[in-house]
Formats: C-alpha cells, structure tokens, sequence
C-alpha cells in the first residue's frame, strides 16, 4: 500500500464543495508536487488531510500507512507522522513561539536549541506569528517542523513571498526536512514531501518524483514534475481563476 | 474629612448597589473584632499559610518591606522592615495617632454610594493604613492578607493607602477565606491617594469559597504625573464578586492601568471592571480585562471618562467561553464632556478560534493541552506586568478547571 492514498474526496469548506472528487497515491520516499491555479483547492486538499475544522468531508477515504485518518483528530494525526507548513498560519497570542517549539519536540522526535541556524533566535519570546513577515513565518514554520520530525511533510508554498537569500535558507532547511542533515543519511530514509508551489523554485532544493495538477478541486493532470511545470510556465493552466 | 450626614449614611444602609445581585447583610453576623495575635509571620497556623500562599502572600517575610495579616475584622499581624518613611498600622490606630490621617479618612468615597459603604462608616470598621513618606521609595512589595475565618459573618475593613509626593510603592494583598467560612461576606472599602510625580502598583489576588460573597468598594485619587497600577486576579470559585474601583486622574500627566483576569466557574457569579475618570490634561488610561467562562456568569466592565483636553485612554475587555451554560457579558463605556480626547475601546466575547487548536494539534498537542496553552496565553499575555510568582498558580487554576470539564 502507498504511504497516503485518497480516494474520490469531497470536502465543503464554507458552505461551498471545495474538492469535487480528488484520488491520489503518495508513495513512501516520494516528493510530490502539487500545482494548480489560486482558488483551485490545494490548501484545502492538505488542510484535509490534516483534518482542520475548518473542512467536512462528505464523501471519500484518506489512508496513512494504510490506516484510515478521514475522521481521525488533528493531533492523532500529527502523531501517526504527519507535519504541515500552513500557507498562513494563525497567531496565537500569548503563546510564544519558544514554548511551541518545546511543546512541539515533546510530543515529537526532531530537534531543538537550532533556532540559530533559521535565524530565528530572536523571535523565541515572541508570540508565533504576531507580527512576523512573510519570510519569518516560513523559517518560523520549519523550525517547528523540524523539532516535530515528521515522516511525511506538507509544505503550502514554502517559498512564495521570501527573499533570495532567505530562499537559500529554506530550501536547504527543507531539504534537511527531507534527506536529514548534510553528513547523516537519515538511518538510509527519505522523509516524504507533498509540496504545493507556484514556481517551482522549491524543486530546485528538493527535487521532485511526479507532479498533480489541481483545477477546480479536481485533479487534472498527474506526471512528470518538470515537464508539468515548464508546460504550465508556456501554456497556463488553460482555465480561469474560479 | 468633608462632612458627612449621619441621617443620609444611616438610609443608605438600604441602598443595593449600582451593579451586582443585592445581598441582605442581616443574613450575616458580624465578624470578629479581637483575634488571636501572631507575632512572628512565621509562627502563623500552617493552614492559614497554605492559604496566604494561594493569594501570593508569603508566610516567610523575607522579600518584603512589611507585611499585615487581618483575620475578620481584627489585625492580627503587623510588621514594618523599612527604617524610614514607611508607616503600617491599622486604620483604627492610626486615626488616634496621626490627626492629619483624619484628612483621608472618607474622602475619596462617599459613605452613602451604597449599603456596604454605609455599613463600613457605621461600623468604624478597621483596616490598613499604609503612608508613604514624600520622597520615599519603597523598594520591595509591602504585603497584605485579609481572611475570612468566622462562617456566615462579614468582614468590614476599611483601608487606607498614601503614598505622597514623589514616592512610590508596590502593595501585593490576598483576600481568601479559611476552609470553614465557606458563606460569608467580605466588605473592603479602600480609599488611595497618590501624589505628585508618584506611583503605587497594587496587585490583588481574590481566592474565596464557592459560597463567599465579595463586594470591595475602592477609589484612588491621583495627583500630578502619578501612576497607578491595578491587576485584580480572580482564579479559583466565588459565589459572588462585584467590583468597579475608580480611578480619578486629578493631576495633569496621570497614568493609570487597570488589568482583571478572572475566571469564572460554574455557579460563580463575577461582575468586574475599572473606571478612570480622566479630570486632567494629557492624562492616560489602559483598562484590560481578559476572562474566561466554564460555564458561569461573567460580566466585564470598563468605562472611560474624558473631561479634559489630551486625554488618552483604550479599554479592552475579552472573555473567552470553554463551557456553555452560563452568561457573559461585556460592557465597554466611554464618555466624554471635551472634544480633544482620544478614547477607543475593544471588546470579544466567544470561544476560541478553531484555527488556533487545529494548528497546535498539528505540531502534536492534544486538543485539551491546545486549550490549556491557548487560555494561559490569553489570560497572561494581554496583561503586562503581572508577577511572575502569579504565572504558577494561573496554570494550576486552568488545568483544575481543565480537569473538573
Ligand atoms: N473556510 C472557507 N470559507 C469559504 N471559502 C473557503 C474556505 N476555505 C476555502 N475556501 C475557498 O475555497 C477555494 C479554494 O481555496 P484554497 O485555499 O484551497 O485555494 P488554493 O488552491 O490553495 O489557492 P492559492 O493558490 O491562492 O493558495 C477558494 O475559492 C477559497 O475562497
Ligand atoms: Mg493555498
């Protein structure tokens, strides 16, 4: 069985069918990217998965090492080893970042004391994500995830809005996420990626194994992660913004 | 002391109070007046300290200028470490000693506002007296404890706080019943004054019975450039509180703040708030208020009185509701008599945003523990300032209630 597997789902968000029908394979050790024009569903496909509030499932199945997680809770989730780097993550007052940090790795198995190395050292007193720019929300994101280590790592445009030498620090902060760090080889495994971009920058870093297109929540297209993209990068996505 | 008509005060012995369900006060004895004295701080009854130490009061003294234990209506400790500048006694002592106290007596609150406020004045009830000389600094926090001991009684105090010109001090008190006085009344007036250039930090930490009913009546006057601070702590259960003390920024450049955090457990009935009266120009106030409901009543006051020029103040009041049940209810006011004044106010009431929970339980915590980390953040992170040695019993107090839910 594949590391996560949907079959035909359908999820309303807001009163409104988001996914109309979505089946995809993630195999173990795969990166996959997910591409699709703003408004298609793609957040709304990994926020279920993670089994945010905010979507119903009506009909369909997700399974995770071959266990159905459709109706399980958030955390159970998180523990069975799946991580997410939300594309806008809410602020939590009063809650610092440092203390989500050490709550993270408690109920993990990453790391902590690297807050240096995503120059996040001085943000550990400060209230996860009030406040923060676009590029420290990501670094702020990952330091979390890497305190979490999770066997399978959803990544909602890791890159979209941070600057050049910020990009450098990301993607090979991901790219640890993935492969481990430089000089280790992870015990021989490859963490599992799910990645939604727009440009494909974060492939530079990380590569990618195959590619879904989603289009108004449904997939439209399924294969090769560069030619998807350079064909998207000439012709668009060939539909409207729904 | 302004003259006051004994006819007036003995009618308003009826009087039921602006906010807050009316109690009858012949229900209740009245407290005792002779207690057992403690010399040393140290020697008091371990189940008395146990409770002292829940309001944030410490039996060992060591880390304070001076400290006062009331039990009912009687001192039974005072103690004074500063050398100089610092006076601490009882009210009663006081007036005999110091003629000049007379000034303050009743001076910042009317006797007639209502039927407690008039009992207190009939009574001569006692209390603190704490004076701080002009000039003078205090350095570490002057403590008070006012308990509760007698059952079905009511405790009248009558407390008075100077700190004059150019000085400062920081009072920590703890009002808390001992296990057996589970229904009675406290009473507390408390009347403070503030001089020019000077600043007095008051921290007040309530842990009563789930049967006590709390009704303090206070008022702070204010003089030129002072600041005051006001964080009112309600954690564990009450039958009722009403509160509203009132700030009155007479001088110009005062500055005052009030924070209330309460908690509102099932059957508690809490009704609390701030008033600052902003009288002078370019005068300043912050009224914060953050709550939380597991399914008692809880209402949340705050007004803002603009009367001159440059005034400058926000109120914000926010209640979070873990359990349905009971009521709450926020009540922000501004009022204003000038049109150079700046006065905003913000209030919530609601549970917490799915959102927030969903994102914690991504990283691994259940969703009880999401909600423990969410409610402490939001009870200690609106409110600047609190002492630190508060943090531990607001956790404790969450996660008892997290537990009874
Ligand atoms: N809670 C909600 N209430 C109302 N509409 C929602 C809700 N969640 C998602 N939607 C709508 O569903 C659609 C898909 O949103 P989603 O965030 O999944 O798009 P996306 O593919 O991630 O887009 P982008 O590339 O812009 O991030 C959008 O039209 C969005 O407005
Ligand atoms: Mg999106």
């Amino acid at each position: 069985m594949s590391l996560l597997e949907i079959e035909d789902l359908h999820v309303v968000a807001g009163d409104r069918e988001i996914l109309k029908g979505v089946s995809l394979k993630l195999e173990e050790g795969e990166t996959c990217a997910l591409f699709g024009p703003n408004g298609s569903g793609k957040s709304t496909l990994l926020a279920t998965i993670m089994g945010y509030g905010m979507t119903t499932v009506t009909s369909g199945k997700i399974f995770f090492k071959g266990k159905n997680i459709t109706h399980m809770s958030v955390d159970q989730r998180s523990k069975l080893g799946i991580g997410m780097m939300m594309q806008r993550p809410p602020n939590v007052v009063g809650v610092t970042l440092g203390n989500l940090v050490a709550a993270t790795a408690k109920n993990g198995k990453g790391v902590v004391g690297v807050e240096k190395e995503f120059k996040m050292q001085d943000f550990m007193d400060r209230d996860v994500n009030v406040g923060f720019s676009g590029g420290e929300i990501k670094r702020s994101e990952l330091l979390q995830l890497t305190a979490q280590a999770p066997d399978f790592v959803m990544l909602d445009e890791p890159e979209s809005g941070v600057d050049l030498e910020n990009i450098d620090l990301i993607g090979k902060k991901v790219h640890e996420l993935i492969y481990g760090k430089e000089g280790t080889d992870n015990g021989g495994r490859k963490v599992s990626a799910f990645v939604i971009t727009h440009t494909g920058q974060i492939m530079d870093y990380i590569g990618a194994d195959k590619a879904y297109v989603l289009i108004h929540g449904r997939i439209a297209r399924e294969g090769d992660p560069n030619a998807i993209l350079e064909d998207i990068k000439t012709n668009g996505y060939g539909v409207e913004d729904e | 002391m302004t003259r006051i008509d004994e006819n007036e005060v003995k009618k308003a012995l009826d009087k039921p109070a602006a906010y807050g369900e009316d109690i009858d006060l012949n229900e209740y004895v009245e407290g005792d007046r002779e207690v057992e004295q403690i010399e040393n701080i140290t020697d008091t009854p371990e189940d008395l300290k146990k409770r002292m130490i829940n309001v944030g009061v410490e039996a060992d003294d060591d880390g304070k200028e001076g400290t006062i234990l009331f039990i009912d209506n009687a001192m039974s400790h005072c103690s004074n470490k500063a050398q100089e500048g610092l006076i601490i006694m009882n009210t009663q002592k006081a007036l005999e000693m110091y003629p000049w106290a007379r000034d303050y007596y009743w001076s910042a609150i009317d006797p007639t506002k209502d039927k407690y406020t008039a009992k207190t004045y009939q009574e001569d009830s006692d209390g603190y007296f704490i004076y701080v000389k002009a000039g003078y600094h205090i350095k570490t926090p002057v403590q008070t404890c006012m308990m509760l001991a007698k059952n079905r009684s009511v405790q009248n105090l009558h407390n008075i706080i100077i700190v004059d010109d150019n000085a400062s001090l920081d009072m920590v008190t703890g009002c808390t019943t001992v296990h057996h006085a589970n229904q009675a009344l406290h009473v507390g007036v408390s009347e403070m004054f503030i001089g020019n250039n000077s600043s007095l930090s008051f921290t007040m930490v309530h842990s009563w019975s789930d049967q006590t009913a709390v009704r303090p009546r206070t008022n702070v006057l204010m003089g030129k450039n002072s600041n005051y601070v006001n964080n009112y702590v309600v954690l564990d259960p009450v039958g009722t509180i009403q509160s509203f003390p009132n700030a009155y920024l007479n001088g110009e450049g005062a500055r005052c703040s009030f924070n209330t955090m309460c908690i509102a457990h099932e059957n508690s009935n809490i009704d609390t708030g701030g008033c600052a009266v902003l009288n002078a120009p370019n005068t300043g106030a912050e009224i914060v208020s953050r709550n939380i409901s597991y399914g008692g009543k809880m209402i949340a006051r705050g007004k803002l009185v603009g009367n001159a020029p440059g005034a400058k103040a926000h109120l914000e009041c926010k209640s979070i509701i873990l359990k349905d049940g009971g009521v709450t209810h926020a009540i922000p006011e501004l009022e204003a008599s000038c049109s150079d004044v700046e006065m905003t106010h913000e209030a919530a009431v609601g549970k917490i945003a799915q959102e927030q929970i969903d994102y914690l339980m991504t990283r691994g915590l259940s969703q009880d523990e999401a909600v423990s980390m969410i409610v402490r953040g939001f009870l200690v992170g609106g409110i600047r300032g609190l002492p630190t040695n508060l943090q531990s019993e607001i956790d404790a107090a969450i996660e008892k209630a997290n537990e009874g839910n």
